[in-house]
C-alpha cells in the first residue's frame, strides 16, 4: 500500500500531523462530511501586467501530498486557477489575488497554481478575506533563475475555516520568499512547504500570526533539502492574547543525504500577552549528511519584557502605548518584508486592534 | 522652582535568597538648578535609589516618601512620574527591537507634551539635538538601543534629556564606558539641559572624572544603603585622594 493510500484515511487526531488541530471545528473538511459548493472565490484584483496571465485550466498536481484534505481536494477537482508569469518577465508591481464573498454553510475546494518561467520575477499577494470554509491546494512552481515573493494574508472573518498547503517546488538558482500573515479566522491551518529540485536555490519563509480568544492558527512548515547547495531560512513570529488562543508552529527541515552544502536556519518566537493562551512550537531538524554549511533552529516563547515596558514608560509613554510599540516592534521586522506600504499599514493596524481587543477582555 | 524630596526611603528587592534590604533610610532634597553628585562604591545602592525614584517594578518601597513639589511620586505609575517631570538616564538603556528612535522619541514627546509635536518643528528639534551630541542622522532610523555602542546609548539618553525637558534628572553612571571625548560631549548636553530648563540633577557616579565637566553643588557619599557624608565639591577631591575605604569599613 502506498504512503498516499494509507494517509488518505480520515484522521482521528492521534496522528502526528493532526495532534494539535481541533478536528471538530473543521466543518468536515477532513472527513468528507463537508458539503462542497462549486464556488471559485479567487480572482485577480487589478488588470494584469504584461507577461502575466490568470486562467482556469485542468492541471495535474506538481507534487505529491500526504495531507488528507489536499487529497480530497484533488479527488474532487481537476480544474486549477493558474497565475502564470512568462519566462524573463520582470514585474515590479505586486499582483494581487483576492477573494469573493464566501459562505460557511458549504465549503470550497480550491486549487491554485502560481508558476514563474525561467528568470521571471514577480510579487504575488493573496488576500484571504470574507467568512468562508475553504480548503486549498496551492502550488508554486519556480523555474530556473526565477524569483518570487509570495505574500499570503489570512484576514478572514471570525467564523472562517481555512486549511491549505502552500507548496513551492524550486528549480536551479531560483529564489523564493514567502510572507505568511495570519490574523483572522476561527481555524487556520497552513502547510507552507518547500522542495528543492536543483542546486543553488533559496527559500526564505517568513510569517507572523496573532491569535486572540478562541482562535486556532497552525503553521506546519516543511523544507525538503533533497539536492546540494540550497539555502533555507525560516522565521515566524506569533503573538497570542485571550482565553484559549492557540497557535501551533511546526518547523520540519529535512536535509537528505544528497543535500551537501545545505545552509538552513529556522526560528520561531512567540509572545504570550495574556494568561489562558497556548503556543506550541516544535522545530525539527533531520540531518542525513554532515557535509553542510550550517543547520540550526531556535524557538522562544515569552511574555512582555518588563525592562522594555519600563524603559518606554519612564519616558512618559502609557502602558498601553508601550505595549503597542513593543508588539509592533516585534512584528515589524517581518511585516516590512512584504514591501507594500498599504498592505503593511493595514496589517499593523489590524495587529493594533487585535491587541486592543485583547486588552479590553483582560 | 521645583523640589524633589526624598525622606527616610527604605527599599527592598526580592532575590533567589529572599528579600534583601538595599536602601536603609535615604534623605535627600534637590531643588531646581542644583546638581547633587552621589558617589559611592559598587553595591552601595546608588542605582537602586535611581530606579526606585523612577518606579521600576523590581523594587519594593517599605518605608519613607518621595515627593515632587509636594506630590506623592511613589503613588504614581512609571509614566506618570515622567509626566510629573522626572527623568532617569539609565546606566544600561534597554533595547527595544523594531521600534525606531524617531518613532520612540515622537511617541514620548507626544505623551509628555499632551499633543503630537508639529512635524516640521519636531524634525528640526530632533536634528539639532542629535547634531549637538555629534550623532549621525542615520541614528534616528535605527531601533532603540539595538546594536548601539556603549557611548551611543549614553548619547541617546542625554538626547532624550534635552528633548523631553524634565524638571529633575537622575543620571545613573552616565559617565561609565565613555572615552574622554564622549564624556565631554555628553556632559555638555547635561549642562545645556541644566541651563535651558533650570534642571535639577542627581548625578550618580563612581568617579570624580565627570565632575570636571558637570560641576556639582553638593556631593553625597553613599555607602551601605544610605548617605554617610555630605559636603561641597571639595568632598569629591577628598574621595579622589582617599577612595571609599573609610566609608565602607564603617
Amino acid at each position: 500500500m502506498s504512503v498516499l493510500t494509507t494517509n488518505y484515511l480520515t484522521p482521528s487526531g492521534r496522528e502526528e500531523a493532526w495532534r494539535f488541530t481541533p478536528l471538530k471545528r473543521l466543518h468536515g473538511l477532513h472527513d468528507g462530511v463537508a458539503v462542497i459548493s462549486d464556488r471559485v472565490s479567487l480572482s485577480v484584483k487589478n488588470a494584469l501586467p504584461k507577461g502575466a496571465s490568470f486562467i482556469r485550466e485542468d492541471l495535474s498536481p506538481l507534487a505529491q501530498s500526504d495531507d488528507v484534505i489536499i487529497e480530497r481536494i484533488r479527488g474532487a477537482s481537476k480544474s486549477v486557477s493558474h497565475l502564470s508569469i512568462a519566462a524573463n518577465s520582470e514585474i515590479a508591481e505586486p499582483i494581487f489575488l483576492s477573494r469573493s464573498k464566501g459562505a460557511v454553510d458549504t465549503a470550497e475546494f480550491s486549487r491554485v497554481r502560481i508558476s514563474l518561467g525561467a528568470n521571471a520575477r514577480a510579487t504575488v499577494i493573496v488576500e484571504n478575506t470574507t467568512d468562508t470554509v475553504l480548503a486549498e491546494d496551492l502550488e508554486i512552481s519556480l523555474a530556473a533563475g526565477s524569483d518570487l515573493k509570495f505574500v499570503t494574508i489570512q484576514e478572514f472573518e471570525s467564523k472562517s475555516v481555512y486549511t491549505a498547503r502552500h507548496h513551492a517546488v524550486i528549480d536551479k538558482d531560483a529564489t523564493f520568499k514567502s510572507v505568511t500573515v495570519t490574523v483572522g479566522g476561527d481555524v487556520v491551518r497552513i502547510l507552507p512547504t518547500v522542495e528543492f529540485i536543483a542546486p543553488g536555490a533559496s527559500a526564505n519563509l517568513l510569517g507572523v500570526y496573532f491569535a486572540t480568544a478562541g482562535q486556532f492558527f497552525e503553521h506546519r512548515i516543511h523544507v525538503d533539502h533533497a539536492v546540494p547547495h540550497a539555502k533555507s531560512n525560516v522565521n515566524y513570529k506569533g503573538a497570542l492574547a485571550g482565553q484559549d488562543a492557540h497557535t501551533v508552529w511546526i518547523g520540519d527541515v529535512l536535509i537528505r543525504a544528497a543535500a551537501e552544502g545545505t545552509d538552513t536556519y529556522e526560528l520561531n518566537r512567540n509572545l504570550l500577552l495574556s494568561d489562558g493562551a497556548r503556543a506550541d512550537s516544535v522545530p525539527n531538524l533531520e540531518i542525513e549528511t554532515g557535509e553542510i554549511i550550517g543547520a540550526g533552529h531556535a524557538s522562544t516563547t515569552g511574555r512582555f519584557d518588563d525592562e522594555q515596558l519600563f524603559y518606554l514608560m519612564s519616558r512618559g509613554i502609557s502602558v498601553s502605548d508601550a505595549r503597542r510599540l513593543v508588539v509592533r516592534g516585534f512584528f515589524n521586522e517581518i511585516v516590512l518584508e512584504i514591501g507594500d506600504q498599504v498592505v503593511q499599514d493595514r496589517i499593523m493596524d489590524r495587529i493594533d486592534s487585535e491587541l486592543e481587543k485583547a486588552a479590553s477582555n483582560v | 522652582m521645583s523640589t524633589l524630596e526624598i525622606r527616610g526611603l527604605e527599599v527592598t528587592v526580592d532575590t533567589d535568597n529572599g528579600v534583601v534590604e538595599i536602601l536603609k533610610g535615604v534623605d535627600l532634597t534637590i531643588k531646581s538648578g542644583e546638581t547633587h553628585a552621589i558617589m559611592g562604591p559598587n553595591g552601595s545602592g546608588k542605582s537602586t535609589l535611581a530606579y526606585s525614584i523612577a518606579g521600576h517594578p523590581k523594587y519594593t518601597i517599605t518605608r519613607g516618601s518621595v515627593t515632587l513639589d509636594g506630590e506623592d511620586v511613589l503613588e504614581m505609575s512609571v509614566d506618570e512620574r515622567a509626566k510629573a517631570g522626572l527623568f532617569l538616564a539609565m546606566q544600561y538603556p534597554v533595547e527595544v527591537p523594531g521600534v525606531s528612535v524617531s518613532n520612540f522619541l515622537r511617541t514620548a514627546a507626544t505623551a509628555l507634551r499632551g499633543e503630537a509635536p508639529k512635524l516640521r518643528t519636531w524634525v528640526t528639534e530632533v536634528k539639532s539635538a542629535m547634531e549637538a551630541l555629534n550623532m549621525d542622522p542615520a541614528f534616528a532610523t535605527r531601533n532603540v538601543n539595538e546594536g548601539f555602542s556603549g557611548g551611543e546609548k549614553k548619547r541617546h539618553e542625554i538626547m532624550q534629556l534635552e528633548l523631553l525637558k524634565p524638571k529633575m534628572a537622575i543620571l545613573d553612571e552616565t559617565d561609565s564606558g565613555l572615552d574622554v571625548d564622549a564624556l565631554r560631549i555628553v556632559s555638555e548636553g547635561v549642562n545645556r539641559a541644566k541651563e535651558a530648563n533650570n534642571l535639577g540633577v542627581i548625578l550618580i557616579t563612581h568617579y570624580t572624572r565627570i565632575l570636571r565637566y558637570i560641576k556639582p553643588d553638593f556631593v553625597h557619599v553613599f555607602a551601605n544603603g544610605r548617605i554617610v557624608e555630605q559636603g561641597g565639591p571639595e568632598l569629591a577631591e577628598k574621595l579622589e585622594a582617599n577612595g571609599y575605604a573609610d566609608y565602607v569599613s564603617k
